[in-house]
């Protein structure tokens, strides 16, 4: 069999698929008690669910991800976000696992979320849209893989907001879970962070352009206001030494200064590039929501009730992080493993060390695809007894 | 499993919450979670072992104990191994000072120094001592802080600690022979202990 698609450990051609979850008569209710309903989501997914609906692992994707992880949508050279991590004879094998990604509850990527029209109105949503938190988000995930017949799943998989999403879904509903990866997260922001989310969300709101999130109604975008979110947040994703590496303070043009307000850095133009291409995918409403269901979330802050919940959670848990990341730099990971492991969570926990910041876990790094593949693949062990907590 | 090891394993007891410091490949918590029924956690500092353990389904947390055991809180574990690694560590008293932290059970195994082949092999030929378990020259030997079994005790006094079993132990692992039971400080190639807080022992067993 010669499909060049699977020698090059490509899943090929996919399509994003819709499923119309919940219903006004039988909504969606959220953590802050509003409804909806009905919720579409677009998902995708790679492989194929066994017979027994046991092989299914769920990719929760972060801030600005959507539901194409993998394969590509026509072009070959322009794969989904995660395609070097799921496919054939990748970490997430496509052989051996059914796996489903799906835009988040909030987002802009098909799923609902405030660029949606409000049944109400007939008109988006915009800043109407209720407040949404990780939970919420978790609950939507769940009602897709019940919709698709998955009552359990062999893992959930994420990364930054995705990474939080599984540590959320593990404690809320661990009967779900075979098991949790979870890759350069948090378990609440700090106020570094949150000063980031904050300054991008008065960029945005701040725009002339954004009339209080009606911006379409006005026929118009908060461009300006959303680039520089975008732009600044990337600074995050990236690290001083990755910065130094890839750009130094190399001209764009030529070797003399321009001596001028235009871009005359290599790292201006970079991060022009990146706002400006991020204007034709992502709607500025849904980045003020998913940044603020960043800012609130803090599974573990209420210990009591987190305890609780910790009891009854015992599955096994993979965390990484990476050493030069300092948007959620690995002390945030270690809080994780310590709060796991002090509940008698199984949890193995590693620092990759790799130069290229947050970005990292969407980069092939191989020690960190090998234990994501051999946590995946581990052998099975006899159900731990066990002991109640001292 | 290194023979050592199986004497190690039947220190525990069944059903334990185990900590297993310098882990290697998980052999040890592998047989405590198959036979013992143990809930077992490894910590590990070299990759390739890092990468066994995973494979094996064994919780294993990627650090160096030297760093301290930062990511485990008071009273997490039940039972807290270090096996033929204390002499190894920068800082030993910290290391059991530790231990005794995250457990109120510490099973520490060590290769004796005081062994009567290593003394006189310094004391008569002026070399520095190499032995089956520590075949390393001086300049390649992980061994920075050798001791021997009267060390060890001392060092466990002086934490205030209690040395609740002590097992000898052979060249091979198993247990030493008639006089490594008798002058364990001269004939015993190795040895295992079982540590307790002192006021555990006011307290007796739980």
């Amino acid at each position: 069999m010669a499909n060049p698609d699977i020698e090059h450990g490509s899943i090929g051609e996919v399509v994003t698929q819709r499923a119309t979850l919940f219903e006004r008569n039988a909504p969606l209710v959220l953590e802050g008690g509003a409804t909806l309903g009905p919720v579409d989501v677009a998902f995708e997914t790679y492989g194929e669910l066994n017979a027994q609906r046991n092989n299914a692992v769920f990719i929760c994707h972060g801030l600005t991800g959507d539901a194409h992880a993998a394969g590509h949508h026509g072009n070959p050279e322009r794969p989904g976000w995660w395609d070097n991590f799921i496919g054939p004879g990748k970490p997430v094998d496509t052989r051996e696992f059914f796996v489903v990604c799906a835009n988040i509850l909030g987002g802009c990527m098909g799923t609902t979320g405030p660029s949606s029209i409000d049944p109400a109105t007939g008109k988006a949503y915009g800043l109407r849209f209720p407040l949404v938190t990780v939970s919420d988000v978790v609950r939507v995930h769940r009602a897709l893989i019940a919709d698709l017949g998955i009552t359990k799943l062999r893992a959930a998989i994420g990364g930054s907001l995705g990474g939080m999403q599984v540590l959320q879904w593990a404690m809320d509903h661990p009967e779900d879970l075979g098991a949790a990866i979870v890759v350069c997260a948090t378990s609440r922001l700090s106020a570094q962070n949150i000063a980031f989310s904050a300054v991008a969300r008065e960029a945005i709101m701040r725009d002339p352009n954004f009339h209080g999130g009606d911006y379409v109604d006005a026929d118009t975008r908060p461009d300006a206001g959303l680039a520089i979110a975008r732009m600044m947040a990337h600074i995050t994703y990236l690290s001083e030494e990755g910065m130094r590496n890839k750009f130094g303070r190399r001209l764009q043009n030529g070797t003399t200064p321009r001596f001028g307000f235009d871009v005359d850095f290599q790292v201006e133009s970079y991060l022009h590039h990146q706002g400006e291409a991020f204007l034709g995918r992502f709607d500025a409403n849904s980045y003020l929501y998913l940044t603020r269901a960043m800012d609130y979330f803090d599974p573990f802050g209420d210990m009591e009730h987190a305890a609780a919940r910790l009891a009854d959670l015992d599955l096994p848990f993979l965390v990484m992080s990476f050493d030069s990341d300092w948007r959620f730099d690995t002390s945030h990971s270690r809080e994780i493993v310590r709060v796991l492991s002090a509940h008698r969570v199984p949890v193995s926990f590693r620092e990759i060390s790799s130069p290229h910041g947050h970005d990292s876990f969407l980069l092939v790094i191989p020690e960190y695809h090998v234990t994501v593949a051999n946590f995946l693949r581990r052998a099975e062990l006899p159900p731990q007894r066990r002991p109640h907590a001292s | 499993m290194r023979l050592d090891l199986g004497l190690i394993a039947e220190m525990v007891p069944t059903g334990a919450r185990v900590l297993d410091l310098g882990c290697g490949d998980g052999d040890l918590l592998s047989a405590l979670i198959r036979e013992r029924g143990c809930q077992g956690q490894g910590v590990e500092v070299s990759s390739d072992a890092f990468h066994a353990c995973v494979a094996k389904g064994i919780p294993v947390i990627a650090a160096d104990i030297d760093d301290g055991l930062t990511d485990f809180t008071d009273n997490s574990f039940d039972v807290v191994v270090l096996s033929q690694t204390l002499q190894a560590t920068r800082r030993p008293a910290r290391v059991l000072h530790e231990m005794m932290r995250v457990a109120d059970t510490a099973i520490v195994s060590f290769i004796n120094y005081g062994h009567i082949g290593l003394r006189t092999r310094l004391a008569l030929r002026g070399r520095m001592p190499v032995s089956p378990l520590a075949p390393e020259q001086w300049f390649a030997t992980p061994n920075i802080h050798p001791c021997s079994i009267l060390d060890f005790e001392q060092l466990v006094h002086s934490e205030g600690l209690v040395c609740a079993e002590r097992h000898v132990l052979g060249a091979d692992g198993g247990p030493g022979g008639r006089w490594a039971q008798r002058r364990p400080n001269a004939f015993a190639a190795a040895a295992a202990y079982v540590v307790h807080h002192s006021d555990r022992v006011r307290t007796g067993p739980r």
